[in-house]
C-alpha cells in the first residue's frame, strides 16, 4: 500500500513515565497476579477456618509481638518509600541514591524481624491444616518480601554506576516504590488473618 | 543526563524509503544461525515457534486419543492395561489443555496482536521469549515421565485424595503438579505482554473502539489468565507441599478437606474453557468480515459479550461439583449463572448469523470452518445448559454424555475456529497460500469424522458408560457403538492429516501470496506476507474499525521514529494518543538462561524442598543479567 504521512511523531520524548511507561503498566499487571495469589490463600485459611469445630486447631494463639514489630516496620518504611518516589519524579539522583540505601535496609530489617515470626506462629506446617495455611500465608509473604529486596539491592547499586542518571532507572526506582507499598498493603489482611482473626 | 534526541538523518523522515527499510531491518533483525534463534526476541519468529510447539503436542495428544479409541473398540481389550490407559487417558487431557489449547491461542495472538494493533513488538519481548522456554520445558518435563512411564495417571483434575501423598505414590502426580507451574508461569507471563500491548502500545488514533475484536478477545482472555490461573498454581503448590513436606491443606484426618482441591481447581478450570472459547470467538469475528464482506455485525454487542462471558466465567465454578454434596441453594446459584453464561454466547452467534445473513458470504475453507464451528458449537452449548441442572447432571456426570459435551463446546468451539484461523492467516505467516481443494477435503472429513465420532458419545453416557474405564464386559450395550466411534475416529484422523500435509506442502509449494489475499480490513494485512522484522516501515496512522477498507490503496502513517535504536510508540489508553517514542528490548540470552536455571528450580523441588532456596540463586543471577542496562541506544531516554 502506498503511505499517506499524516503524523511526526519526532517530538515524543524517548522514555514516557508514570503511566506513559509500559513497565508501569507490567508492574501493575503483575500485581493484579499477586493480590489473587493471596486473596485466594486468604480464602483458603478462611475456608478451612468455616470447616475447624476450633480455631486455632490443637495449637496456642501465635506470639503478637514479631508480627506487629513488622507490621510497624513496614508501616515506617512507607514514609522514605514516599519520598524516594518524588525525589525520582524529581530526577534528584543524590536523594534516591541515599533513598535506595535506606529502603535497602527497610528490605533487610523486617526478614530479620520474620526469622521470629516464624516460631511465634506456635504451630509447625506439618502439625495439622492450620499450621500448614499460616505456614503458607507468612512464606508467601516473604518471599514477596525478599524479591522485592533484591530489586532493590540490585538497582540501589545500578544508581551508584554510571548507567543511574537516566530517566528509564528514575522510573525504574518510582515503579520499585509503588511495588513496596503493595508489599506492605498485601501484609496487613495476613496480619489480621494470622494474629487477629484468632482473637475475635 | 538526558541525552540529546539524536542527529537528524537518523529520524526517518529524511531518508528515502529503501534507506528507511534497510536501516530499520539492521536494527530489528534476528541475525541468521542457532545464536540467533537462541536469542531472538521477534514476537513474529517466537508466535510461530509457539504455534508450531503447540500443533505438535495435538499431535502426540491426539496419537493418546487414537490408542484409546483403539482399546476401546472392542470388549475386554488386551491392547493397553489399566495402569498405562490411566497415564494416557490423563496425559490426553493434560497435554490438550495445558500444552495445546491454552498456549496455542496465546500463541496467536503473540504473533497477531501487535501486528493487529500496529506496533513494532510485544511488550516485554525477552519475557515473551522466556514464556516460550518455559513452555517448552513444560512439554518436555511431561512427555519425558511418560516416556520412563512416570507419566501422571490421577486425571487432567488431578484430584485428591487420588493424587494425595496416601494414594499417589511415586513421582506422577508431582510431575502433573510442576506441569502445571510451568505451563502457568508461561501463561502469565504472556498475559502480561499482550494486556500492556493492547493498553499501551495501539497504533495512533486505534480509540477503544476501534479496536478489532479478536484483539479485544485477546485482552479479556488475558485478564481471565491474571485472575484464574493463580488459583490453580496455589492448589498444585498445596498439593506438592502436602506430598513432599507432609502439610496438610487436603488431608481431612488433620483438618484440610479434599473439597478445597475441587473449588480451588475449578476456580481456574472453569474461566480456563473461557480462555479457551473467547480468544476462537474472537477470531470468528474478525474472520468472518473478509468472508462475508461487510463488517461484523454488532462490534459493541460482540465486545460486551466477551466482557460479560469473562466475568461470568468466574461464578460458575461449582457446576463441576455438583455430586460432591454441597449445599442445595449453591447448587441453584450455580445451576442460574451456568444458564446465563448462554446469553453472551447466544448474542455473538445472532451477530455471526446476521453478518453472514446480510453479507454476500465466500464459502473459502476458513468460513467453511467457521460454519462447522457455528453448528458444532450450539450442540455443545445446548447439552451444557442441559449438564447445568443438577438433577441431569446427577444421572450424567463422569460419563461419556459429558466427554461428548467437552469434546463439542473445546474441538467445536476452540479448534475449528483455530483451524480456520490457519488457513486465513497462513499467508501472512508464510507468504503463501493454502491449498483450497486439501483445505476443504480435510473440513469435511473432520467435520463429519467429529460429529460421527463425538455424537454417539452422548448416547453411551445416557446408557450409562462411565468415562475413563479401560475396557467394558462384553455383556454391557456398549460394544456397537464403541466400535462405530473408533471407525469414526479414523475419519477425523484423516481429517488432521490432510490440514498437517496441507500445512507442509503449502510452505513450500503454496502459491504467493500477495499482503492481503482475503481482502480483510485489519492492520495486519496493511505489511508485506510474511511481515519484515519491524513489522511496519511507518506506525499507521487509525481513523476507523476497518483501517483497511476506508481506502484501499492509501495508509495513513506517522513519521519521526529513529532508526538506529528499537523504537515503538506508547500511546494513551482510551484515545490512542501518542505519549513516547519507547526503546524496545534487544535480542538476548538471558531469557533462555532464565528459563534453564528455572526448570532447573522447579524440577529439582519435585524431590527437595531446598531446591526453593539454592536454586533461586541461578534464576537471580540470570534476572540480574536480564535487566543491566547494556548501554545500548534502547537505553536511552
Amino acid at each position: 500500500m502506498r503511505e499517506k504521512i499524516v503524523l511526526d511523531l519526532g517530538r515524543l520524548p524517548l522514555h514516557g513515565m508514570g503511566t506513559g511507561s509500559v513497565t508501569w503498566w507490567g508492574t501493575l499487571a503483575f500485581m493484579l497476579i499477586e493480590g489473587t495469589g493471596f486473596a485466594l490463600s486468604i480464602a483458603v485459611y478462611l475456608y478451612l477456618m468455616s470447616l475447624a469445630t476450633v480455631w486455632p486447631i490443637n495449637a496456642p494463639r501465635p506470639d503478637l509481638l514479631p508480627g506487629t514489630l513488622v507490621t510497624l516496620i513496614l508501616g515506617i518504611s512507607l514514609v522514605p518509600n514516599l519520598l524516594i518516589s518524588r525525589w525520582a519524579e524529581q530526577q534528584d539522583l543524590r536523594k534516591v541514591q541515599i533513598g535506595m540505601v535506606i529502603m535497602s535496609i527497610f528490605g533487610i530489617v523486617p526478614l530479620i524481624v520474620r526469622i521470629f515470626e516464624f516460631p511465634a506462629l506456635r504451630v509447625s506446617w506439618d502439625s495439622n491444616a492450620y499450621g500448614s495455611v499460616v505456614w503458607i500465608l507468612l512464606g508467601l509473604h516473604t518471599t514477596h518480601i525478599i524479591t522485592d529486596l533484591v530489586d532493590t539491592l540490585v538497582l540501589a547499586v545500578l544508581m551508584f554506576t554510571r548507567h543511574g542518571p537516566n530517566r528509564r532507572r528514575f522510573g525504574d526506582v518510582q515503579d520499585n516504590a509503588m511495588y513496596w507499598n503493595f508489599v506492605v498493603a498485601t501484609w496487613l489482611p495476613i496480619y489480621g488473618c494470622i494474629y487477629w482473626l484468632v482473637r475475635l | 543526563m538526558n541525552r540529546p534526541a539524536t542527529a537528524p538523518d537518523t529520524h526517518d523522515t529524511d531518508i528515502a524509503r529503501t534507506r528507511l527499510t534497510s536501516a530499520l531491518a539492521k536494527t530489528w533483525k534476528t541475525p541468521p544461525g542457532f545464536w540467533g534463534a537462541l536469542t531472538t526476541v521477534d514476537h513474529k519468529i517466537i508466535g510461530r515457534r509457539y504455534i508450531f510447539t503447540a500443533f505438535v503436542f495435538l499431535a502426540l495428544g491426539g496419537v493418546l486419543a487414537a490408542l484409546m479409541r483403539l482399546q476401546l473398540a472392542q470388549p475386554e481389550a488386551r491392547l493397553i492395561g489399566p495402569d498405562r490407559y490411566n497415564q494416557i487417558f490423563t496425559m490426553h487431557g493434560a497435554n490438550m489443555m495445558f500444552l495445546f489449547a491454552v498456549p496455542v491461542m496465546e500463541a496467536v495472538a503473540v504473533y497477531l496482536v501487535p501486528l493487529m494493533v500496529g506496533t513494532r513488538n510485544i511488550a516485554f519481548p525477552r519475557l515473551n521469549a522466556f514464556s516460550y522456554w518455559i513452555y517448552l520445558a513444560g512439554g518436555a518435563l511431561l512427555w519425558t515421565a511418560f516416556a520412563l512411564d512416570m507419566g501422571p495417571d490421577v486425571g487432567w483434575f488431578a484430584y485428591v485424595p487420588l493424587s494425595g501423598p496416601q494414594y499417589g505414590a511415586g513421582k506422577r502426580a508431582d510431575i502433573w503438579a510442576q506441569m502445571i507451574t510451568f505451563t502457568e508461569l508461561s501463561a502469565l507471563a504472556i498475559a502480561v505482554e499482550l494486556v500492556v500491548t493492547i493498553f499501551k502500545q495501539r497504533a495512533p488514533g486505534m480509540t477503544l473502539d476501534r479496536i478489532p475484536v479478536f484483539v479485544w478477545a485477546m485482552l479479556v482472555t488475558s485478564f481471565l489468565v491474571i485472575m484464574a490461573m493463580p488459583a490453580v498454581m496455589i492448589a498444585s503448590t498445596g498439593l506438592i507441599l502436602d506430598r513432599l513436606v507432609g502439610t496438610h491443606f487436603y488431608n481431612p484426618a488433620e483438618g484440610g478437606d479434599v473439597l478445597l482441591w475441587q473449588h480451588l481447581f475449578w476456580f481456574f478450570g472453569h474461566p480456563e474453557v473461557y480462555i479457551i472459547f473467547l480468544p476462537a470467538a474472537g477470531m470468528v469475528s474478525t474472520m468472518i468480515e473478509p468472508f462475508a464482506r461487510r463488517p461484523a455485525f454488532g462490534y459493541l454487542g460482540l465486545v460486551m459479550a466477551l466482557i460479560a462471558t469473562g466475568i461470568l466465567a468466574f461464578g460458575l465454578w461449582v457446576h463441576h461439583m455438583f455430586v460432591a454434596g454441597l449445599p442445595r441453594l449453591g447448587d441453584s446459584f450455580f445451576t442460574a449463572s451456568s444458564m446465563a453464561i448462554a446469553v453472551p454466547a447466544g448474542i455473538q452467534m445472532f451477530c455471526w448469523l446476521a453478518t453472514l445473513w446480510d453479507g454476500r458470504p465466500v464459502f473459502k475453507t476458513p468460513l467453511l470452518f467457521i460454519m462447522g464451528f457455528i453448528v458444532t458449537f450450539v450442540i455443545g452449548g445446548l447439552t451444557g445448559v442441559m449438564v447445568a441442572s443438577v438433577p441431569f447432571d446427577t444421572q450424567v456426570h463422569d460419563t461419556y454424555f459429558v466427554v461428548a459435551h467437552f469434546h463439542y463446546v473445546l474441538i467445536g468451539g476452540a479448534v475449528f475456529p483455530l483451524l480456520g484461523a490457519v488457513h486465513y492467516w497462513f499467508p501472512k505467516l508464510t507468504g503463501r497460500m493454502m491449498s483450497e481443494t486439501l483445505g476443504r477435503w480435510s473440513f469435511w472429513l473432520i467435520i463429519v469424522g467429529f460429529n460421527a465420532t463425538f455424537f454417539p458419545m452422548h448416547i453411551l453416557g445416557l446408557e450409562g458408560m462411565p468415562r475413563r474405564i479401560y475396557t467394558y464386559q462384553p455383556d454391557l450395550p456398549w460394544h456397537g457403538l464403541n466400535v462405530f466411534v473408533s471407525l469414526s475416529s479414523i475419519v477425523l484422523t484423516i481429517g488432521f492429516l490432510l490440514f498437517f500435509i496441507n500445512v507442509f506442502r503449502s510452505a513450500r509449494f503454496g502459491e504467493v501470496a500477495p499482503d492481503n489475499p482475503w481482502d480483510a480490513p485489519t492492520l495486519e494485512w496493511a505489511t508485506t506476507s510474511p511481515p519484515p522484522s519491524y513489522n511496519f516501515p511507518r506506525i499507521p496512522v487509525v481513523g476507523s474499525l476497518h483501517p483497511l477498507w476506508d481506502d484501499r490503496d492509501t495508509l495513513p502513517v506517522a513519521d519521526g521514529l529513529r532508526t538506529d535504536r528499537r523504537e515503538l510508540i506508547v500511546t494513551t489508553l482510551a484515545s490512542a494518543g501518542p505519549q513516547a517514542r519507547e526503546a524496545s528490548p534487544r535480542n538476548s540470552i538471558w531469557p533462555l538462561l532464565a528459563a534453564v536455571a528455572t526448570t532447573i528450580m522447579l524440577i529439582w523441588s519435585i524431590f527437595s524442598p531446598w531446591a526453593v532456596v539454592w536454586g533461586s540463586i541461578p534464576i537471580a543471577v540470570a534476572l540480574i543479567g536480564w535487566f543491566w542496562p547494556k548501554g545500548t541506544p534502547e537505553d536511552e531516554s
